[in-house]
């Protein structure tokens, strides 16, 4: 008997939630109808909510570029020992052969004044010009050392490179990831900044939605009161708005993504370009995958909470008659 | 079912628009309510449905202390109540049928239900057949009936009516009462505002008269 009353119970809360979910299918297919019936008005709306979340989304893809060009030169903290003019190849080989004994460097490596030159000419495309100086290289003798640090270290490398620079035979001692350091204070600095650009265009985002909204029960007043006469409960009324928020919230998201892979394409090529000029490879990389969901999560959400907003601020407005 | 309780009623504006006004209506019983513009008689038929709460005294309704109904349960006392409106408020942008079954779909009815109650609701008014047409294209009679199905489609065992009739010619308001009266056979209290007072000679009916606010007869 309990098994039989338990069995109605379960079909009946089974019905109760088809039906909920039916009913929640049906507000948003007709909030879609709703915006579909005035295209324009609604591209316009999440038009001007696309380009408010495609500014910031476009800004932290780039500053990721530009960041996984730096962490690509993470791993190598090296340190370039520009020899005194004195020393010649032979005395650079045995200078090179000492600081192979220092624990901590992990790799050495020579570059000879010949070695230098030849690199040189080969990358500069000064070949000819390089000519000239057949007789008279002018270029220094190099010791390229890795030191077992990591860069993040910066303290103990500036004084490793302080020490060797002290040494006789090095004319300067120069650490390359220095400026890569400060690359990644910029980053930083500019990330947060992009962080409080998203917030302030996000609170933007929840004023059009939301005025997007006012506008909508302003003009659907007395249905309003009509439906709240015959019985309709303020959650009733809300979901529809609530819908046409989110949807809203969802086109500009997309269309915020539109603007953001255009906009990569565009630069793309001139980019690859630029690159190949300095002999990088870089290529420049899309949102990914979760960015492009997370993107259109908080699209979504900020619709959502806009609509909230104006839903509860102007529906207690709304009383019948 | 419906029975005040020595009930007054001011507005914010100072305006006394009801006072002192007691009486019972049983269930299944139709009276009028009449008397001059401003006599109260929206007033009265706002504090029944709750679109107003009364200044000084008790509105039950169907038993229920309505000082005591929080604002959270408003809606669901109010599908208890059809209302007919002299504007018949319908809704121009849906259909006739779309129009009739606010009420089944705001309370969570389900698709077949709707249908058939939706039917039976516009058979009973006399506009089967005209269900996908839009209000506007209605005459004002057609518009008042379907205003009236959309008061009963979901059963409510009271009916208001606030000048149901105020734009309808003679002919029509008699087709519309008969429509009440009918409803009330069928145990449904009904309550009708109107200043039509040769109608309601011919009708035979009780009759609540307020002057200024005060119940004067009925």
């Amino acid at each position: 008997m309990a098994k039989a009353t338990n069995a109605q119970f379960m079909r009946g809360s089974r019905f109760q939630l088809r039906a909920w979910f039916l009913r929640h299918l049906q507000t948003l297919f007709s909030a879609l109808g709703e915006l579909t019936r005035s295209p324009l008005g609604t591209a316009m709306t999440a038009g001007v909510i696309g380009i408010a979340l495609a500014l910031p989304a476009g800004l932290y893809v780039l500053l990721d570029n530009v960041q996984a060009v730096g962490q690509n030169w993470d791993a190598k903290a090296e340190i370039s020992l520009f020899l005194n003019e004195r020393i010649d190849d032979r005395a650079a080989g045995r200078f090179a052969t000492t600081l192979r004994q220092r624990p901590e460097l992990r790799h050495v490596q020579l570059v000879t004044r010949a070695e230098a030159l030849e690199e040189y000419r080969q990358l500069s495309g000064f070949a000819e010009a390089l000519g000239t100086f057949e007789q008279e290289n002018p270029l220094p003798a190099l010791v390229l050392v890795e030191p077992t640090l990591r860069y993040s270290e910066s303290e103990a490398i500036r004084g490793l490179v302080a020490e060797l620079g002290g040494l006789p035979e090095v004319e300067l001692a120069q650490f390359d990831l220095e400026w890569l350091q400060r690359l990644h204070a910029i980053i930083r600095t500019l990330k947060r900044g992009v962080v409080v650009l998203a917030a302030l265009l996000a609170l933007g985002v929840l004023l059009i939605v939301g005025n997007t909204i006012r506008l909508g029960i302003e003009n659907r007043r007395a249905e309003i009161e009509i439906i709240q006469l015959v019985g309709a409960t303020d959650a009733f009324i809300r979901r529809p708005f609530l819908y046409t928020g989110f949807c809203y919230g969802l086109l500009g998201a997309v269309m915020a993504w539109l603007l953001v892979e255009g906009g990569l394409w565009l630069v793309r090529g001139p980019l690859g370009t630029l690159a190949s000029m300095y002999q990088a490879d870089f290529l420049l990389a899309s949102l990914s995958l979760p960015a492009s969901l997370v993107l259109c999560m908080v699209g979504a959400l900020l619709g959502l909470a806009g609509s909230w907003l104006a839903v509860h601020r102007h529906l207690h407005g709304v009383e019948a008659e | 079912m419906i029975h005040f309780d020595q009930v007054s009623k001011r507005y914010q504006s100072g305006h006394e628009a009801l006072r002192n006004v007691s009486f019972r209506l049983a269930a299944g019983e139709m009276a009028f309510l009449t008397g001059h513009s401003g006599a109260g008689k929206t007033t009265l038929l706002r504090l029944v449905a709750l679109v107003e709460r009364a200044s000084r005294g008790q509105v039950f309704i169907g038993g229920q202390n309505l000082n005591r109904l929080v604002r959270r349960k408003i809606p669901y006392f109010r599908r208890n109540i059809g209302l007919v409106f002299q504007d018949h408020r319908l809704l121009p942008e849906r259909t006739v049928f779309d129009n009739v079954a606010l009420p089944l779909v705001i309370a969570g009815a389900r698709h077949q239900e709707i249908a058939r109650r939706v039917r039976a609701a516009l058979d009973k008014v006399g506009l089967l057949g005209k269900e996908r047409l839009h209000p506007l294209t209605l005459s004002g009679g057609e518009q008042q009936r379907v205003g009236i199905a959309r008061a009963v489609v979901n059963k409510p065992p009271i009916l208001l009516a606030d000048e149901p009739t105020g734009n309808l010619d003679p002919e029509l308001s008699r087709e519309v009462m008969g429509l009440f009266n009918s409803f009330s056979d069928f145990g449904v209290t009904v309550l009708i505002a109107t200043h039509d007072i040769e109608l309601i000679r011919r009708m035979g009916t009780r009759t609540l008269v307020l002057n200024k606010g005060y119940l004067v007869d009925g």
